[in-house]
């Protein structure tokens, strides 16, 4: 320390060297431990399970790609997968397209922006079970809101949670209306940094409002939509919560998610190898799909 | 002239119409939450739905209130999520200062290291920490809810070091002078400056951490440890064609989070603006 006071005068101020890096390693060791107990250790770890047959006690016992073509021939983890896959494709873009109208409208420097705000806020910061025993509630065959409301339009009565055709669009309606609140407030961030003068001189040049749309706000909003996306989608493929407290996966295994099965082979029936290498087939999946995005960004996303 | 200003005023007023639509949408279902929790259960069956309840009871909360432990319940989803909340804005505020201030080799590996683990679905790392913390004997304790968050998260950190980056420089070199090691930068400088930031990462850590469910219900085996969320997933086990009760007490887990919002609203609006500019 005293050598660095003898070089203040000098006008650099890195004095930091081996001492930098010890600082360095006080401030990260948390993270890094965390990140080798937590994160690196249970990768290399459930990898390593999902070659195995392990139901907690005993020693695990060695399978090969045992797991993952037992897998591949099971009825439940195929339904699993194409459910997840039904859920992502139809809840994402629908949220991602109502959002980004609702952020339109919003930007038009409206009153009351508070209470709007509140009002799309809500369902966000709820809690799923409370928002799932809500709309529990809600879709009920015969006291529900919503068959009542269908009614009043001449509708006859669905079994929403019951119907295994409608279970999942029932799921996908209440998850949609849940994300509402936080996708519109990325758009309307994203459109508010859309410099005015583009649209000025758009309009001078006589554009009308869909062609200003379509040629300055889509692609400057491009980055957003891609962020969108990737977030929607692997979320998506996480989906849990809602299947297990609205219908435990059923009827008939309609709304079972690929992390609904995964959680009961785990802690239902401890099959931890089992349940391991479905892990590593939702994090495949989710790889490829964001390797794909990422690669074909550049045709569509601008910076 | 008079036909741009009609247009206009069409245009505000389809923005006006499909805003108001929305939020309407939003809302309504949580008025139908209020209505049902406020009648008495007989009521609730009545068709048409009623929406101003006569009378106007609150024995479906005392009745919920009783039923099952929520005081308890409340009690532990507050200690796992402010617990878990510091644990998060320490852990991530130290990495994030090493990330944005000092200088150490393999800096930028490290960094697109905690970028991939983003990409990486927690599912995976579920099951071995399981093992973990059952060897530890933390099985149907608390501490798997709230001890991992001592140890950072990629996000909170990301979110961190952006801003921190953010604060010039010449206020480390000015502490620097005076012979302030990091640590001192650190807690002198960098948290003051940072409370915004700080605010904002914590509400989104609390209000994740209150409203989570998998890791209580991987966790979580006696009721009295229940969180306020396994707690009321567990009530609707119990009690699930008595909807009343049941909307009483998802009222009741809600009344926490929106205080917080009234209280804080700012960082929670703060905290998805500075998740999109992530993109």
């Amino acid at each position: 320390m005293k050598e660095n006071i003898k070089n203040k005068n000098v006008g650099t101020l890195s004095f930091y060297s081996k001492q930098e890096i010890l600082w360095a390693l006080f401030f990260l060791a948390p993270y890094l431990v965390g990140l080798i107990i937590f994160w690196l250790g249970p990768v290399i770890a459930s990898f390593l399970i999902s070659f195995t047959k392990w139901e907690l006690v005993g020693k695990p016992i060695w399978l090969g790609l045992g797991n993952y073509r037992q897998l591949f021939n099971d009825e439940l983890f195929i339904k699993s997968l194409i459910n997840t896959a039904y859920y992502t494709i139809v809840s994402v873009p629908l949220g991602i397209t109502l959002s980004l109208l609702l952020a339109v409208a919003m930007n038009q420097k409206l009153k009351g922006i508070v209470f709007y705000r509140t009002a799309f806020f809500m369902p966000h910061i709820s809690s799923m079970v409370a928002i799932a025993l809500l709309w529990g509630w809600i879709y009920n065959s015969q006291y529900g809101l919503l068959n009542y409301l269908i009614g009043l339009l001449g509708l006859p009565p669905q079994n929403w949670l019951g119907n295994p055709k409608l279970a999942m669009p029932a799921l996908i309606i209440m998850s949609v209306w849940k994300g509402l609140g936080y996708n519109m407030m990325i758009w309307l961030a994203a459109l508010q940094g859309i410099p005015e003068d583009l649209y000025e001189a758009a309009r001078i040049d006589g554009a009308n409002k869909w062609q200003q749309f379509r040629n300055i706000t889509v692609p400057l909003l491009s980055p957003t939509t891609f962020l969108l996306l990737i977030l929607g989608i692997i979320g998506s493929f996480q989906v849990f919560e809602q299947s297990y407290v609205m219908t435990k996966g059923g009827p008939a295994h309609a709304t079972l998610t690929l992390v609904l099965y995964m959680y009961s082979s785990a802690f239902e029936w401890l099959k931890m190898g089992y349940a391991s290498a479905m892990a590593y087939i939702l994090a495949l999946i989710i790889l490829v799909i964001t390797l794909i995005q990422f690669k074909y960004q550049n045709k569509w996303v601008h910076y | 002239m008079a036909h741009k200003n009609t247009l206009k005023f069409l245009k505000t007023s389809l923005a006006y119409l499909f805003i108001t639509l929305g939020a309407l949408t939003m809302v309504i279902p949580f008025l139908w939450m209020i209505s049902t929790a406020l009648k008495e259960p007989g009521q609730i069956f009545s068709m048409p739905p009623v929406l101003i309840p006569k009378p106007i009871v609150r024995t479906n909360f005392v009745r919920a209130w009783s039923s099952l432990p929520f005081g308890l319940f409340s009690m532990n989803s507050f200690k796992v999520s402010i617990l878990g909340t510091v644990g998060t804005l320490v852990s991530c505020s130290w990495a994030a200062y090493a990330f944005a201030r000092l200088r150490f080799p393999f800096k930028n590996v490290l960094f697109t290291l905690i970028l991939a683990t983003m990409m990486i679905p927690g599912q995976i790392t579920m099951i071995p920490v399981f093992v973990i913390m059952k060897y530890l004997g933390w099985y149907d304790t608390h501490f798997p809810l709230w001890v991992p968050h001592f140890f950072g998260s990629a996000f909170g950190t990301f979110l961190l070091r952006q801003f921190f980056m953010a604060l010039p420089a010449e206020l480390d070199d000015a502490a620097k002078i005076d012979g302030c090691n990091p640590l001192q930068i650190y807690y002198k400088i960098f948290l003051p400056l940072s409370k915004p930031a700080l605010a904002t990462l914590g509400v989104l850590t609390f209000l994740s951490s209150w409203n989570s469910l998998l890791g209580p219900v991987i966790y979580l085996k006696t009721i009295e440890k229940f969180t306020l969320m396994i707690g009321l997933a567990f009530f609707q086990g119990q009690y699930y064609t008595d909807y009343s009760l049941l909307m009483s007490g998802s009222l009741i887990s809600l009344i926490p989070i929106v205080l917080l919002y009234i209280v804080a609203q700012k960082y929670f609006v703060q905290g998805i603006a500075l998740t999109g500019i992530k993109g």
